[in-house]
């Protein structure tokens, strides 16, 4: 079984691009999401992405596999917002154990085979754990600044119960992504700490924040190095951005954090700002000169795609990427 | 016994916090804590959270850089007020960009607290005091939630109240946690427990000097961990004696923190400066804190009966305030106080009948007075810089009352536009002369750096200016002004041009940038010429005739200028090769360095930088002229430089004080060989990574005198031997940023100064890295033993030549180091499309070791050696002719 940590010395590796971005070319009806098994269920199921590696696991596995295809070293599990706390929307709370196995194991299928076909690439799967949909650190009530949403124990049940069905499903890594209230992250690091304990296991983390805005800061409130010292204390695989802004607007973040951890660098951007409609347009070729942007000044060993994002992108990525070595790591152990 | 340190604590709460060498002292606010504040107490008893909020607020604003939280009372529920009080802070981005203590004997406290913070917190804290599995336990969950911890010096036994028992117990604690739970010893801060002195009791005597010496032990034998305390407690028996207090307060730090204490819990109002306490207070206070006699605690109490209040104010002569209001504001201006200007400028502004009288009025003659002392050298530029501070808050105090009558502003006696050019970022000379042109009553536009051409032209149309003046230090901006001339020619431009900065010349503004442009261009190089200049230029009745002697003058002087060039006599670059200096490469000693390869520093300490400071530029820039420290005594400018010199010691100690400016360094070193002559093949591993292109004096001299370039000092590849160079880049942080905060508070002198004080300490950074690198990392002289003088004397082994100057005057080759050593990735300096580095504090350059190597200038080289260099480079000869073109001969 190959070793990312290894893989991760090598050559810089590439991270697949959007699901959703992905899923809307289907143009799945309520229909398709409740497939035969949710036919009669009371809520109204679709929008919930996550299900579909249920009720529509071919299209998931086609996605993963178009991906590798493109060139991506690792695919992300279906499973951004299977946590209990993300899927009470739905209703489905019930379900989390079951959509976090079956994701992993679907992409873990489409891994196998092509590790098989090409043996000196060896394809990984993330195990995506996204920020649910509350946060940990601020109020959603104007009038009452000290109010919470979510606490920080309820977030680690909710974070543990998707470790373990995400590991039992076979992922090789994890990935906390899209942070955008540090505590929340810190409750999934929480999480998995108690999980590896628990089991005496070990599983690479990867953690991604995203910066929202131009003054340079998480939602929450944190400077990128802020964030950085925030999350530094459990031993990551990488530590980086992705999402909100394009390649362009993340580039002085990565290289605020980029000397200050010994911890490897990932990025995953959108394909730039959304236009007046919402969509993402820029091409494959724009986002990989901006992308190359961060190649040139070595602060890259994960690249990949956010929202907009699609094979074609992550294809001109991964080609430019092979240009270039990966950022070495472990160069700034004076901090 | 030294400090061992290679690891940093590093706390967040929206912003950093990171200690390290040059922060000597982390403040932690105390006020958010039940037991050590009754108004705090009350107000959460009150559930009156907005006050206790600002108690927060006002701890921040005040300068503690982590604030201590605390509900431990009997009468509260502590677990519900913490998370209440955490997660209303959380709201405030004022109060929680610091770090969080969160303060706890209860576990379930700290828990609660420890789940509602996004930030790295402390803890504080846990001890032995319960065993050890309880230790254990919150010890591994609290890493999990990713805070650092206070361990207090407390056991089954009881707390540590002696030098042996802190030893024991910190040293017990420090194995457990660092090798059965895995806990980062940078993440462990010991509180060694502070107890009163004083008391009358003899087992309290030691109390002090226990503390000190179990630091010193704690710092030395534990590393990386970092010691914490409550201060107050030491003068505990002195309650109602502020005085005494706060010399004890701050006697006990001085020696705590010296040996090795770093954080601690101190009431900023109840310190005394050290250097302020009245000697025989002192000597009380250290003879009870180092417990130096049996009959200090008697003597020091029968003393204190003496030193009731706090703070005996310091008497100022005043007499000066006796003299006539006119008087006061002239006084206050020459001396550049600013303590009662509004007052004066207050009673003026009642005496007139419109505020603008006062400006036009007292102030101006007030600064009319400056202008004649500073005319006749009787003021030098720092007190005119200072007179423009005190100036400057008049007119902002009289300004709204100018606007509510409606009245004109002051009228100018002319407006001129200042810029450092495109791709330079060195103003500290631009905005010299802006202040004094600002106090003679010239309004400026200052662009501030790296102002585009267009700009330039467009806010001299735009703003209707009467003068442009221009600056530059670095070689490539000599284009720039160049062709800003030509722009002003080709816009009709009819008002006078300035030239100022380091690289300017006469001889370049007559050659290069006189002859673009119809119109006024001077060169101005000091402040005080400046203004004579401008008034000259701008005097109605005789600016015509000033201005058509300076073009004649331009005119006669470059004529004069460009036959001179033409005497000097140059030889081929290949007879130039041929008289290379020649190094006898058989005996020569080459010495491998001791680490290859490329090396970040980042924890540098400012404080280690002082000694190798070289002050005498720092007065140049101040156009104060002599060699330190002889200028402190000098006969005319001796007062003020020894003035300047003290407050400049002032802001240093401020600026590591509070971490304002912070170091950072990249060096690599390589194998090298020079190869064709007059590159030099860098490698590694024996494999090629890049080439260093140096250029090769031409001027004909006398016989036996060679004609050296750079790499002649590296064993050519033929000769079979490896040889070394190396490669540098170092800059200092945070100078703007320090700049801007006395600009916002209208100082322009600090702002300077800071500056100024910055662009030193890049300077002795570089010093400091070279010799660690001739003693050290590269070990060639390990012997050495110089003094600062010996250094700016030049007088070591080897030399640290930079691209841009006279040996290597290439800018492009920095370029090439740039890349090399990954400067801009590694250490965050980048280059401006000029070249210039930025920050403007910085020095980068090369490393020759061998013991021939000197410095040389490399004067003009001809048409030959430029074609042959654009080829080496692989660049075109117009781009390489752009770069070197000060360099080139005239044909």
């Amino acid at each position: 079984m190959a070793n990312i940590k290894e893989e991760i010395k090598k050559r810089i590796l590439i991270l697949d691009g959007a699901m959703g971005t992905m899923l809307q070319a289907y143009k799945f009806t309520e229909k398709h999401f409740r497939g035969h098994r949710f036919k009669d269920y009371p809520t109204p199921l679709q929008g919930n992405n996550d299900l579909l590696s249920i009720t529509q696991p071919e299209a998931i596995k086609t996605i993963h596999a178009k991906y590798y295809e493109a060139g991506a070293d690792i695919v992300e599990t279906n499973t951004f917002s299977s946590t209990t706390i993300a899927m009470a929307d739905y209703q489905m709370e019930a379900l989390v154990y079951e959509l976090n196995y079956q994701s992993a194991k679907l992409a873990k299928e489409v891994a196998k085979e092509f590790t098989a076909r090409e043996p000196h690439k060896p394809r990984f799967v993330a195990g995506a754990i996204g920020p649910t949909n509350k946060t940990a650190s601020m109020s959603p009530d104007v009038n009452d600044p000290g109010f919470r949403a979510v606490t920080f124990n309820e977030l680690r049940l909710a974070y543990k119960q998707q470790v373990e069905a995400l590991i039992d499903g076979g992922v090789d890594l994890l990935l906390i992504e899209t942070v955008f209230d540090t505590l929340n992250a810190k409750a999934a690091l929480f999480a998995i700490d108690e999980v590896k304990d628990n089991r005496n296991f070990d599983i690479p983390v990867m953690l991604s924040g995203t910066i929202t805005d131009a003054s340079g800061r998480t939602l929450s409130g944190q400077t990128a190095e802020a964030f950085l010292i925030s999350v530094s204390h459990i031993d990551l695989l990488s530590v980086g951005f992705n999402c909100a802004l394009g390649a362009n607007l993340l580039q002085p973040h990565l290289q605020a954090i980029a000397d200050k951890t010994n911890f490897a660098i990932s990025a995953y951007p959108n394909a730039g700002l959304p236009n007046a409609f919402g969509e993402y347009d820029e091409t494959p070729q724009e986002m990989g000169e901006q992308i190359e942007e961060y190649l040139k000044k070595d602060l890259i060993n994960i690249i990949g795609g956010c929202c907009g994002t699609n094979p074609e992108h992550i294809k001109v990525i991964s080609q430019l990427a092979a240009k270039y070595k990966p950022r070495a790591i472990g160069v700034n152990s004076k901090n | 016994m030294k400090i061992k340190q290679t690891k940093y604590m590093k706390l967040s709460g929206l912003e950093p916090l990171i200690l390290n060498e040059n922060s000597n002292f982390i403040n932690v606010g105390e006020r958010t804590n039940v037991a050590g504040s009754k108004k705090f107490l009350r107000l959460i008893k009150e559930e009156k959270f907005d006050e206790a909020l600002d108690i927060a607020r006002n701890q921040v604003d005040g300068g503690a850089q982590i604030i201590d939280i605390n509900f431990d009372d009997g009468l509260l529920d502590g677990k519900k007020a913490m998370v209440r009080f955490l997660n209303l802070i959380a709201a405030e981005p004022d109060i929680c960009r610091v770090p969080i203590m969160i303060d706890s004997s209860k576990w379930e406290i700290i828990e609660a607290g420890l789940q509602v913070v996004q930030g790295k917190c402390v803890v504080n804290s846990i001890s032995l005091k319960e065993g050890e599995e309880k230790f254990i336990n919150e010890a591994k969950q609290i890493r999990r939630y990713g805070a650092a911890v206070i361990v207090m010096a407390f056991d089954e036994v009881g707390q540590a109240d002696n030098y042996e028992r802190r030893i024991e117990i910190s040293t017990r604690s420090y194995d457990i946690l660092v090798n059965k739970v895995g806990f980062p010893a940078e993440d462990i801060i010991f509180d060694l427990n502070i107890f009163p002195v004083a008391t009358g009791m003899d087992e309290h005597k030691k109390n002090a000097i226990d503390f000190i010496e179990a630091t010193r032990w704690v710092r030395a034998n534990l590393p990386n961990v970092s010691v914490s305390g409550g201060v107050s407690n030491i003068s505990f028996s002195f309650r109602g004696n502020n005085g005494v207090r706060e010399a004890m307060h701050s006697v006990f730090l001085y020696h705590a923190v010296q040996a090795g204490m770093n954080m601690g819990i101190v009431n900023p109002t109840m310190l005394e400066v050290y250097d302020d306490i009245p000697k025989d207070l002192l000597e009380h206070v250290e003879d009870v804190i180092l417990n130096r006699r049996d009959d200090a605690t008697e003597r020091l109490l029968d003393f204190a009966e003496t030193v009731k209040g706090s703070k005996v104010a310091k008497t100022a002569d005043l007499t000066w305030r006796e003299g006539s209001l006119q008087d006061r504001i002239t006084h206050a201006l020459v001396k550049g106080l600013d303590t009662f200007i509004v007052e004066d400028v207050e009673a003026a502004r009642q005496e007139s009948t419109a505020p603008i009288e006062v400006i036009e009025g007292h102030l101006m003659i007030g600064m009319n007075v400056v202008g004649d002392l500073f005319g006749a050298g009787k003021m030098f530029l720092p007190q005119v810089v200072k007179s423009a501070r005190v100036m400057k808050k008049a007119v902002a105090y009289l300004n709204p009352f100018i606007e509510a009558e409606k009245g004109d502003k002051q009228e100018a006696a002319g407006k001129i536009l200042m810029a450092t050019v495109k791709g330079d970022v060195h103003d500290i000379g631009k905005n010299i002369v802006s202040v004094v042109l600002a106090c003679n009553n010239y309004e400026i536009v200052d662009l501030g750096v790296m102002v585009a051409p267009e700009k330039i032209i467009k806010t001299a149309v735009d703003e209707k200016v009467d003068i442009i003046g221009l600056s530059g230090l670095i070689t490539p901006s000599l284009d720039e002004m160049e062709y800003l001339a030509k722009e002003m020619e080709r816009h009709n431009f009819k008002i006078p041009l300035l030239i100022g900065g380091a690289t300017t010349s006469k001889a370049h503004t007559a050659v290069k940038i006189d002859t673009q442009y119809k119109n006024a261009v001077v060169h101005v190089n000091d402040a005080s010429r400046a203004v004579t200049v401008v008034g000259d230029l701008l005097n109605k009745k005789t600016n015509k005739d000033y201005v058509s002697t300076m073009k004649h003058d331009y005119d006669v002087f470059r004529n004069k200028f460009l036959k001179r060039g033409k005497e000097k006599s140059y030889i081929s670059i290949d007879l130039a090769r041929e008289r290379k200096y020649k190094i006898d490469w058989e005996a020569s000693q080459i010495i491998k360095p001791n680490q290859l390869g490329v090396q970040v520093l980042e924890q540098l300490s400012l404080k280690k930088l002082l000694p190798f400071i070289d002050w005498s530029p720092f007065f140049r820039s101040w156009d104060l002229h002599g060699k330190f420290p002889e200028i402190l005594t000098d006969t005319v400018v001796g007062e003020q430089a020894s003035i300047m010199y003290e407050e400049a010691q002032v802001m240093i100690k401020h600026i590591i004080a509070k971490q304002l400016l912070k170091p950072k360094a990249v060096f690599g070193l390589f194998e090298a060989n020079s190869i064709n002559e007059d590159d030099i093949s860098v490698k590694e591993k024996g494999r090629e990574i890049t080439i260093f292109r140096t250029l090769r004096q031409q001027l004909k001299k006398r016989e036996g005198i060679p004609n050296i370039a750079l790499a002649d000092f590296v064993a050519p590849q033929k000769s079979g031997k490896t040889d070394y160079m190396g490669a540098f880049c170092v800059a200092i942080f945070g100078a703007q940023e320090l700049a801007d905060s006395y600009k916002n508070i209208e100082d322009d002198y600090n702002a300077i100064m800071a500056q100024a004080i910055a662009d030193r300490f890049a300077e002795a950074l570089a010093e400091y890295l070279h010799k660690q690198i001739r003693v050290s990392h590269w070990g060639y002289d390990a012997q050495e033993n110089l003094t600062n003088d010996d250094l700016i004397k030049e007088n070591y082994k080897g030399i640290r030549p930079a691209p841009g100057y006279p040996a290597c005057p290439d800018h492009l080759e920095k370029e090439t180091i740039w890349d090399l050593l990954k400067v801009e990735k590694r250490i965050g300096v980048t280059l401006t499309e000029s070249l210039a580095m930025w920050p403007a504090a910085a020095v980068s350059g090369y490393y020759f070791a061998n013991k021939e190597a000197k410095y040389f200038g490399l004067g003009k080289i001809t048409d030959d050696q430029l074609t042959d260099y654009a080829k080496r480079k692989g660049i075109s000869k117009d781009k390489a002719q752009k770069w070197l073109h000060p360099n080139l001969a005239q044909s």
